[in-house]
């Protein structure tokens, strides 16, 4: 390849790639300041100033407002993620290795259950879950995000082991390992990527839901996202509280997507069927 | 000798593999039972639902069948113009929004593929908001596009003018028209559509292609021209929908929100091209622009259908990022997510929004069903 100079060419590439990043930062910028400002200071002129002092009063104020939701989102978060995480590792080690026949009828239609407007199940599921007791409370909706989350846990995990190579799964057979021998000592061991991949997916999603949780919580098992719509729909709202609420939902996830990007890219890509 | 040690431990092996198959069979069983329950018992639940008249909170409430009333009456009925309304604006939101889309994301993309220093930390700069919650990102922008703050008083900050904007709370409609001209509407794009697909096989040659699709074409042509779509019984009294201005901070955010997932799928392809092929192209003295025009935006096409489609489907079932942008309420910005909420969650009357819900479900299967057989067949055939 030729060295690269510098050409006007190139120069215009770096001020449009820098320009459009800040245009994408600018949200972020706007939530810090706003998240540390006094509120007595937000006003029309120095909406886009720093803070100055930064203040953290708000943010504290926040965190106390926050916390009783940020537990749910994380009793929530974690339980139903390792669910559907296993359930869908164990539904693709069977579709990818244990084909059976209808099993090429069968994926699809479980498929379809990710890409459904939840709206189409919603009346009769709040039907159910009440009438099995578990209406309001966060058990109920731990197992609505694990059956939900069947369709792309089982696909991500299904392409993930279509790459190990069925030799290695006969040759396993051949020494005697059957069904459950196998996904101990072959597939399961290999699988750490795929279960990042997944319990990332899984972990933000269910983190970010809004319609199961505001439709089927009572108010004490509201999660984060629920909270963080009525505190920021009120009437004449301190916007210091709204926006450092924002923060506190967005952090768990921004975490999780700045340590481990490439997994969350790789599940986010998987969303599109094809993998 | 070696036939009859070996017969006992192939039968035995067989037995062990018919063990094994039950045994997967039965550990694949508890999702499909759920998954049938919960998918499609569920939907037919709700279908059941919406052919009824089931309203109130009555623990066993009388409900009588009335076949397909509710869907009459969202399609027809005077007082349910806000559902129509909101078809229109979901149009109008999925038009922008994967034009919005697909243009950021692909020109992200094609800068990123320039051999910039600092990749990565660009490309995490454009896709980090996939990672929020639309509830996350419609509080952020609710309060961006505050009438009198936010971005409005941006130019502020370099001493000019603050911009007048109203941004969500505007009222305005554009391109309006009249509900019952959309049969002919919809006609006349077909008509279109055929016309130039039949253009397309005369290129190609193909003789018979062309004389089926034009003439399709002229036989609906002559329905329309003959009052054929006038004829449609829709609204009894003229009505008029259009483009409520207050959806372009939505689609902003929208974008924002996700074009850095364009911007991946089409980073995936560029990078998936081999550089022979450009390389080639250039030495034929093809001019940058050139390169991209004809050899890789054609090769980007199947990526490109699959963004639409995969977007597509999300901003047919929006619901949460209006919800905390504009609110429930606001009848301007509504799209029949929120409002089968409204209608079922707030003024229980189940069976109207368990119709409005199988709407949505029917235009979300239309694009996805043929995605999901065509891209699982070619799967089988490879």
């Amino acid at each position: 390849m030729t060295r690269q100079q510098v050409s006007p060419r190139r120069v215009l590439i770096y001020v449009a790639l820098i320009l459009l990043a800040a245009l994408y930062l600018l949200p972020v910028y706007m939530v810090l300041i706003t998240a540390f400002k006094d509120p007595a200071q937000i006003n029309l002129s120095t909406v886009w100033a720093l803070p100055q002092p930064v203040d953290f009063q708000g943010f504290i104020e926040a965190i106390n407002a926050f916390m009783p939701n940020l537990r749910n989102s994380a009793l929530l978060v974690i339980p139903a993620t390792l669910l559907s995480a296993i359930m869908g590792s164990m539904n693709g080690y069977v579709l990818s290795k244990w084909k059976f026949r209808g099993a090429n009828v069968i994926f699809p239609l479980m498929l379809f259950g990710m890409f459904i407007p939840y709206q189409s199940i919603l009346i009769p599921l709040f039907q159910f879950l009440r009438s099995i007791g578990l209406f309001g409370g966060i058990p109920g909706l731990i197992l609505v995000h694990v059956v939900y989350g069947l369709p792309i846990t089982t696909l991500i995990f299904r392409n993930y082991y279509a790459e190990v190579p069925t030799e290695m799964v006969e040759a396993a057979a051949i020494d005697g390992a059957g069904f459950f021998g196998i996904y101990r000592h072959i597939m399961f061991p290999i699988s750490l990527p795929g279960f990042v991949v997944v319990i990332i997916w899984q972990f933000t999603q269910i983190w970010n839901e809004f319609l199961f949780a505001v439709t089927l919580t009572s108010t004490d098992a509201h999660p984060i996202t629920v909270k963080l719509s009525e505190l920021a729909g009120g009437e004449a709202v301190q916007w210091n509280l709204p926006m450092a609420g924002a923060l506190l939902a967005a952090l768990p996830t921004l975490a999780v997507y700045i340590f481990l990007g490439r997994y969350f890219i790789r599940g986010l890509l998987a969303g599109s069927v094809k993998g | 000798m070696g036939v009859m040690t070996q017969s006992p431990t192939l039968f035995a092996r067989l037995r062990r593999l018919n063990r094994d198959r039950v045994a997967a069979f039965l550990m694949l069983l508890p999702s499909v039972i759920l998954l049938a329950i919960f998918v499609y018992g569920f939907i037919g639940q709700t279908f059941y639902s919406s052919l009824t008249d089931w309203s109130g909170l009555a623990e066993n409430p009388v409900v009588n069948f009335v076949g397909f009333e509710n869907y009459n009456q969202l399609f027809t009925d005077l007082l349910n113009v806000r559902f129509r309304q909101d078809l229109v604006n979901t149009f109008f939101f999925t038009l922008f929004f994967l034009v919005g889309c697909l243009g950021m994301g692909l020109l992200l993309a094609v800068l990123l593929d320039q051999n910039v220093k600092g990749e990565s930390i660009f490309r995490t700069i454009f896709l980090f908001p996939m990672a929020l919650s639309f509830i996350v990102t419609g509080t952020i922008w609710r309060w961006l596009f505050n009438p009198r703050g936010g971005i409005n008083v941006l130019p502020t900050v370099i001493g000019l003018e603050p911009l007048q904007i109203p941004w969500i709370t505007d009222r305005t409609q554009i391109w309006q028209f009249n509900w019952q001209d959309l049969p002919k509407i919809i006609a006349i794009v077909i008509v279109v559509t055929l016309v130039w697909l039949a253009y397309r096989y005369w290129r190609q040659a193909r003789r018979r292609a062309m004389l089926y699709t034009g003439g399709a074409a002229v036989l609906i042509l002559l329905w329309v021209l003959l009052g054929g779509a006038d004829a449609v019984q829709t609204t009894p009294i003229p009505e008029t929908h259009g483009f409520n201005v207050a959806f372009v901070g939505i689609i902003i955010a929208a974008t924002w929100q996700l074009s850095g997932y364009t911007m991946a799928m089409y980073l995936a392809g560029l990078r998936g091209i081999p550089h022979e092929l450009r390389e080639a192209a250039r030495v034929d003295g093809a001019s940058e622009l050139q390169v991209y025009r004809y050899i890789i935006l054609p090769l980007l096409r199947p990526i490109t259908l699959s963004a639409v489609i995969v977007l597509g489907h999300i901003s047919l079932k929006i619901f949460d990022l209006i919800f905390a942008m504009a609110g429930a309420d606001n009848a301007t910005t509504d799209v029949p997510g929120i409002l089968m909420y409204l209608t079922a969650f707030r003024g229980n009357q189940f069976a109207k929004g368990a119709a409005i819900a199988i709407v949505m479900l029917v235009m979300v299967a239309v694009v996805i069903v043929p995605y999901l057989y065509t891209t699982l067949r070619s799967e089988h055939e490879l």
